[in-house]
Formats: C-alpha cells, sequence, structure tokens
C-alpha cells in the first residue's frame, strides 16, 4: 500500500479525536440537553439551578440588618458568643487571626451590588458574614481529601482530622469565610472562658463556621441565634419546609444573598 | 586478607558493641505499664481485649459517624449511655490521660497526636 508517512499520521490523529469525542457527542444529541457538571467525587449534590430541590432538609438563615442597626453592640454579641463555643483563638493581629463569623461593610459584604446611590442607612452598616452554607460549595469541590464535605442537611462541614492545610478551599470559596491556622491556636485562647466541650484546632489545618452542628444535636439554636435572643435579629431553620419559621421571614421580606450570581446558592439571606 | 588479623577482631568487636542494648535487653521489654481501672464503672463500650487492640478504630469509626453521617445517638451501656466522643465519651470515665493513654503509649512507641485539638482535663492547661 502506497501511504505516506504524513498522511498516516494524519488518518491516526483524526480516528484518536473522532474515537475520544464521538461518544460524548453522540450522548449529548440523544439527550437533547447538555450535560450537568458532574459533583461525584466531591459528595455535593450536582444542584445547578438557582431554584434548590426542595428535598430533603436544607438547613440556612436569615440575618435582619435592621435589627441590628438598631441594636449596636449586638452583631459584637454573636461574634463573642460564636468565637466562645468554638474556641476560636484571638492572635490580636489581623494576619494571622481566625474568624467564624465578623462584621464587614455593605460593599465588602455584597460587592456585585450596586453601590451608586445606595441607601444612606448602608452606609454605616456592618453586616455579620459567616459561612453561607452554600448549597453548591466550591470549597467542596476544590478540598483533595473530603476534609470538607456538604452533610444531608446542607451543612458544609469540615473534619478537622482530614485537613491536610493545602488551602484550596480558601481559594476557592468566594466569600473568603475560611482561616487558616497559621500558629498553633492553643496558647491564643483564653483559658478562663475555654469550652471544654468542644475541641481546638491544631496548625496547619482550616477552619469555619460550623452551623453549630454539636449544638443542634442537643436541640440548641445556634450560638450567633441564641445571642440575639428574642430580637429576631437572626433566624435559624430548615429552608425546605415552609412551615418553618425561617421560610415565613423569607416569604414575607425581600431578602438578599452575598454574590447569588456565582451559582454557589448561598443557605444565608439577609434582609437589609 | 591484608591485615585480616586485626580488621575481622575489629568487626566482631564493633558489632557486639552496637548490638550490645539488643542482647541486655533481651526477652525484657522494660516494665509492663501496670493498669488502673476507672473507678466506678464496670464496662466499657466494647470488651477490654477489643479495646486494648482496637480503640483507635472505635474512635475512628465514632469520627465518621459523628462528623459525615450526623449520628451522634449515644452508645448505651448497660443503662448508661455514653457519647461517641473522645472528650466527651471516653474521659468521662478514663479522666487521667497520663494513667489511660500516655503509660501504654510510651511503652509501645506510639504518638497520637489526638491532645492537639481535643482537651486533656487537667494537662492542657
Ligand atoms: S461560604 Fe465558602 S466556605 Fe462556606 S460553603 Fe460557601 S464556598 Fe464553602
Ligand atoms: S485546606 Fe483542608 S479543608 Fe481546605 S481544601 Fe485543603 S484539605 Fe480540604
Ligand atoms: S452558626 Fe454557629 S458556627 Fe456559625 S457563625 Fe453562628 S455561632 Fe458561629
Amino acid at each position: 500500500m502506497d501511504i505516506k508517512r504524513r498522511q498516516f499520521l494524519k488518518i491516526a490523529g483524526l480516528s484518536t479525536i473522532a474515537g475520544l469525542g464521538a461518544p460524548a457527542a453522540f450522548n449529548l444529541l440523544l439527550k437533547g440537553e447538555s450535560s450537568p457538571v458532574s459533583f461525584a467525587s466531591s459528595g455535593a449534590g450536582a444542584e445547578v439551578s438557582h431554584d434548590a430541590a426542595p428535598t430533603g432538609v436544607r438547613l440556612g438563615m436569615v440575618v435582619d440588618q435592621r435589627v441590628f442597626d438598631a441594636n449596636q453592640g449586638l452583631a459584637q454579641k454573636c461574634i463573642t458568643a460564636c468565637h466562645l463555643v468554638h474556641n476560636v483563638p484571638n492572635f490580636g493581629n489581623p494576619k494571622d487571626e481566625i474568624k467564624w463569623i465578623f462584621g464587614v461593610p455593605y460593599e465588602k459584604a455584597f460587592p456585585t451590588m450596586s453601590h451608586y446611590h445606595r441607601d444612606e442607612h448602608l452606609h454605616n452598616s456592618r453586616f455579620l458574614v459567616f459561612c453561607n452554607h452554600c448549597d453548591n460549595p466550591p470549597c467542596v469541590r476544590a478540598c483533595p481529601t473530603k476534609a470538607t464535605f456538604k452533610r444531608k442537611d446542607g451543612i458544609v462541614a469540615m473534619d478537622y482530622h482530614r485537613c491536610i492545610g493545602c488551602r484550596f478551599c480558601m481559594a476557592a470559596c468566594p466569600y473568603g469565610m475560611r482561616s487558616f491556622n497559621w500558629r498553633d491556636p492553643r496558647p491564643f485562647i483564653d483559658k478562663a472562658t475555654y469550652n471544654k466541650e468542644f475541641p481546638t484546632r491544631m496548625r496547619g489545618v482550616v477552619e469555619k463556621c460550623n452551623f453549630c452542628v454539636e449544638r443542634l444535636v442537643k436541640g440548641l439554636q445556634p450560638a450567633c441565634v441564641e445571642a440575639c435572643g428574642s430580637s429576631g435579629a437572626m433566624v435559624f431553620g430548615d429552608l425546605n419546609d415552609s412551615h418553618s419559621e425561617i421560610s415565613k421571614v423569607l416569604k414575607e421580606n425581600f431578602t438578599i444573598q452575598r454574590k447569588a450570581s456565582l451559582g454557589t446558592l448561598p443557605s444565608v439571606f439577609y434582609i437589609v | 586478607m591484608y591485615d585480616g588479623k586485626l580488621i575481622i577482631p575489629g568487626l566482631i568487636v564493633f558489632v557486639a558493641l552496637m548490638t550490645f542494648p539488643i542482647w541486655k535487653n533481651m526477652g525484657n521489654a522494660g516494665p509492663v505499664p501496670k493498669l488502673e481501672k476507672p473507678k466506678g464503672v464496670t464496662k466499657c463500650v466494647e470488651s477490654v481485649q477489643y479495646m486494648r487492640t482496637s480503640h483507635m478504630k472505635v474512635l475512628d469509626d465514632w469520627r465518621d459517624q459523628v462528623l459525615r453521617e450526623g449520628n451522634r445517638t449515644p452508645v448505651e451501656v448497660e443503662g448508661v449511655k455514653y457519647d461517641r466522643s473522645l472528650m466527651n465519651g471516653c474521659m468521662k470515665c478514663h479522666t487521667e490521660k497520663k494513667k489511660f493513654c500516655d503509660e501504654c503509649h510510651t511503652y509501645t512507641s506510639v504518638k497520637p497526636y489526638c491532645w492537639d485539638c481535643h482537651y486533656v482535663p487537667k494537662e492542657t492547661f
């Protein structure tokens, strides 16, 4: 057979491409839809639409900024409550800082919202931000060890035993809700208020808000919600239960989510 | 061999010296830690033998059940409920880390890093 090396390579190349691409293309055409992004390896549900499937429990939170604005000092109470029960160290410098929940101005909390001629009261407001327990969490997909994972009830949880400190999750979280332990946190936890029921972390792991899983099993509210008392500044509950208090609050108020356009489906809502 | 008369006895002496600690301690692994039982409780969550060989497996399983499956139902033994937890379970009876953990771990030369994060009743602070 008279075939030049050049021709042979061309044919071989084309057949390879056809062989690799054809089944995928065939499947696509067969189903008549584009294939959904696969989250199989991350343990997160393949939920990409903006209306999360109303099945199962999906825990979430509503932060009512109107109450926080009227109650100066309340936000600090929430921060203190959270950091105390979870043995969050205080390094006293912003470089090493570990934060599970903290206050930021409007433009930091909602950078994708319009800031042109914004509401007067928003100039001084400080919004409490913490992990959004996203329904489509990029941190979970980024974590190579499954140290960060999504639970059935929607909580994005961490297993510090498995965390190797690679900080991929920190790069992946579009909200900056994760902190890295650059130093041994133990000496920086106040001995007087140490919570003996909850562990500390060690140097080299990442940590963040855990939606107070350890309190929920005891039938308690998250520490920050409890700190708000009866003010209703924070409401916690099942977003998928149409009779829950949080659903009622969400039905009655206009709420916004942080960077909703990214498709992470945050489970934390703000009434501004 | 050139200088064989010196080299071979020299080697023998060297080997004998280097392995001396092994010969000396042969058949004697040092004083075995004396076990002390927690007061007022007679039964653990598993048999003594199983706990002796596999307590780390119990802890690993508990960790996965608690953190990943969200299963925190206490383990019940003879009507007493124990949390699936090192700090809030095991250490409630085995209160002294020095006696219940360190002694054997030192003896067997293992260095678990549980205490980097978990609280030790007295020693941590
Ligand atoms: S807010 Fe960040 S850390 Fe929390 S679930 Fe979403 S991506 Fe992950
Ligand atoms: S730092 Fe830890 S939690 Fe974050 S991605 Fe790496 S292993 Fe996962
Ligand atoms: S839900 Fe719990 S962990 Fe999260 S910010 Fe509130 S108190 Fe902290």
